[in-house]
């Protein structure tokens, strides 16, 4: 239902937008800003972005950090859907704990889950090496953090898309002479499917964009993206960094923007 | 039924994975936060309880309480509060303003608030610099609140809209049919169906807020330390693992009691819902 809104809840709620977006222009506007060290504005140039591009420590980050976010969700995917089924599939005893479970890499602070894993991966790697072997790889262990986190969002994704559906179903499928696969397959996971594309889509965002896990996790030797411009950051302001957030500003507007064009729930889903 | 070959071809692999990744690393955690630091980022024998005396502001090398480290804790929680309301504060009105529009509009606000949400967090608390800097106000602690109300509104604004979107209106019309002063109708008819939203939307700012370091690190200074800033220095310059651990574990103790009492009271289905 429709009201009038009141002009005040208007001006207030494009005040908030104005807010929410002041940062993000201002940021895009910098990034042709023609100075070194950027507090005025000194004339418009796209200097900054031939600079980024020349960088190969930037391009071997975007690689690493495509390759993490590609692999870890496709395991993520799989594991997360396959825990989402079991969820929706079974009635378990003991499904309060295995919530609890899976709610937990989503609401503990990433800072505890990065210091946690950079701890258990020296333990392991202490262990490893007292039997000869050594262990150290920033890209393994990124990519098994990346895992653990997203696993939680695949598998809540899929068993709600689910919720809506009883093991009825099922039955149904196999009364009518299908095998468990062919029942799997061929009534339960094109059912489950949008589900299982919007947790993998979230897992990779998730991933991508992960900065504090994996500045614990990666080691020296090994950045991403996030942890490039963290370090970046922490230097103080450089223009090439400014264009590097301003073209990352404008890809997440372009997939957010493509996303909602290709996922917009239709009225009879 | 679960069978033990279905659980293994379900949740099995799954299951399994957090424990190795997620459990084991916090025991892990547990146990380094009883062990003694012994060189730069090395634990160690022996056993101890001096890190978690120093988590609750025991100074060990002068043998007394001087409650440095309560400081920093009671700033982290009163920081998180503060930017808690403040998100409260611009993003309650914004969820009617936006629940209100026609579906186009709708679509295109939400559409809009979106995109900050998924735009890199890191990115977003930078660009402040950039505004704050001709002011001087960078670093510091209103610049770092500034920073977290930036980067957490979204979160809150998202969950309390989809609370107001299910609204039932008929009963604020009700409410002021049997004649209550718009105030009273609002508070009695409209503020009660908003409130799973709002409690969800207040844990999902308080919880990222009261954790991170981010946002201190880059806008506060060393002045303006919070927790999350004193856990990442011991696991950076600082190397005494034993002490981070026992604050991160005192970190997640806090955030995981909170969310049980949240639990017991919205139930099971709030704590699914919380995510």
């Amino acid at each position: 239902m429709i009201r009038r809104t009141h002009p005040a809840l208007s001006a207030w709620a494009w005040l908030v937008y104005a807010f929410l977006y002041l940062p993000i222009i201002v940021l895009v506007v910098f990034s042709f800003n023609d100075s070194r060290f950027g507090a005025t504005w000194a004339g418009f140039t796209t200097k900054w972005y031939g600079v980024l591009f020349a960088r190969a420590d930037v391009r071997e980050a975007l690689a690493h950090t495509l390759e993490i976010a590609l692999l870890s969700t496709l395991v993520s995917t799989v594991l997360g859907t396959l825990v989402g089924l079991g969820l929706w599939r079974y009635t378990l005893r003991f499904r309060t704990a295995l919530t609890g479970l899976l709610v937990l890499p989503i609401v503990v602070p990433d800072v505890v889950m990065g210091v946690s894993l950079l701890m258990f991966y020296s333990f392991v790697r202490q262990g490893l090496e007292r039997a000869g072997w050594t262990f150290d790889n920033g890209f393994w262990t990124v990519l098994l953090a990346h895992v653990t986190f997203q696993i939680s969002y695949v598998a809540l994704t899929v068993r709600s898309r689910l919720a809506g559906y009883g093991p009825e179903l099922e039955e149904a499928a196999r009364d009518l002479g299908a095998s468990g696969w062919e029942s799997f397959r061929r009534v339960v996971l094109p059912l489950a499917m949008p589900g299982v594309l919007a947790g993998a889509l979230l897992a990779f965002t998730l991933s991508l964009d992960d900065f504090v896990v994996t500045y614990f996790t990666s080691g020296s030797g090994f950045s991403t993206l996030p942890v490039l411009i963290y370090t970046n950051v922490k230097r103080g302001v450089t223009p090439d960094i400014n264009a590097l957030s301003a073209l990352l500003v404008l890809v997440t507007v372009v997939a957010i923007v493509a996303a909602n064009a290709l996922l917009r729930p239709r009225r009879d889903a | 039924m679960l069978t033990v070959r279905r659980f293994f071809a379900t949740l099995g692999p799954g299951v399994l994975w957090l424990a190795v990744f997620l459990i084991v690393p916090a025991l892990v955690m547990l146990g380094y936060s009883f062990l003694t630091r012994t060189d730069l980022a090395q634990v160690g024998a022996p056993w101890t309880l001096e890190s978690w005396q120093r988590v609750f502001g025991y100074d060990a090398l002068f043998q007394e309480w001087t409650g440095d480290n309560v400081r920093v804790l009671w700033r982290s929680v009163w920081v998180a509060t503060l930017s808690t309301a403040l998100c409260v504060l611009m993003g309650y009105p914004l969820a009617f303003y936006i629940a209100r529009q026609d579906a186009r509009r709708k679509n295109l606000l939400l559409l809009l608030l979106i995109i900050p949400f998924w735009t890199n967090f890191l990115i977003r608390v930078y660009a402040w610099i950039l505004i704050l800097r001709p002011f001087d106000l960078v670093p510091s602690l209103t610049a770092t609140l500034l920073g977290m109300v930036y980067a957490f509104v979204p979160f809150f604004v998202l969950p309390v809209y989809s609370s107001v979107e299910k609204i039932d209106w008929r009963l604020l019309e009700a409410a002021e049919d049997l004649g209550a002063p718009p105030v009273r109708a609002f508070l009695s008819a409209v503020f009660p169906q908003t409130l799973p939203g709002l409690v969800a939307g207040i844990l999902l700012t308080f919880i990222p807020a009261l954790g991170t370091f981010v946002v201190s690190d880059i806008l506060g200074g060393a002045k303006t330390a919070l927790v999350g800033n004193l856990i990442q220095n011991q696991f950076g310059q600082a190397g005494d693992w034993p002490y981070g651990s026992a604050l991160s574990f005192l970190l997640m103790g806090a955030v995981l009691l909170g969310l049980w009492a949240y639990a017991r009271v919205a139930g099971q289905k709030g704590l699914e819902e919380l995510v």
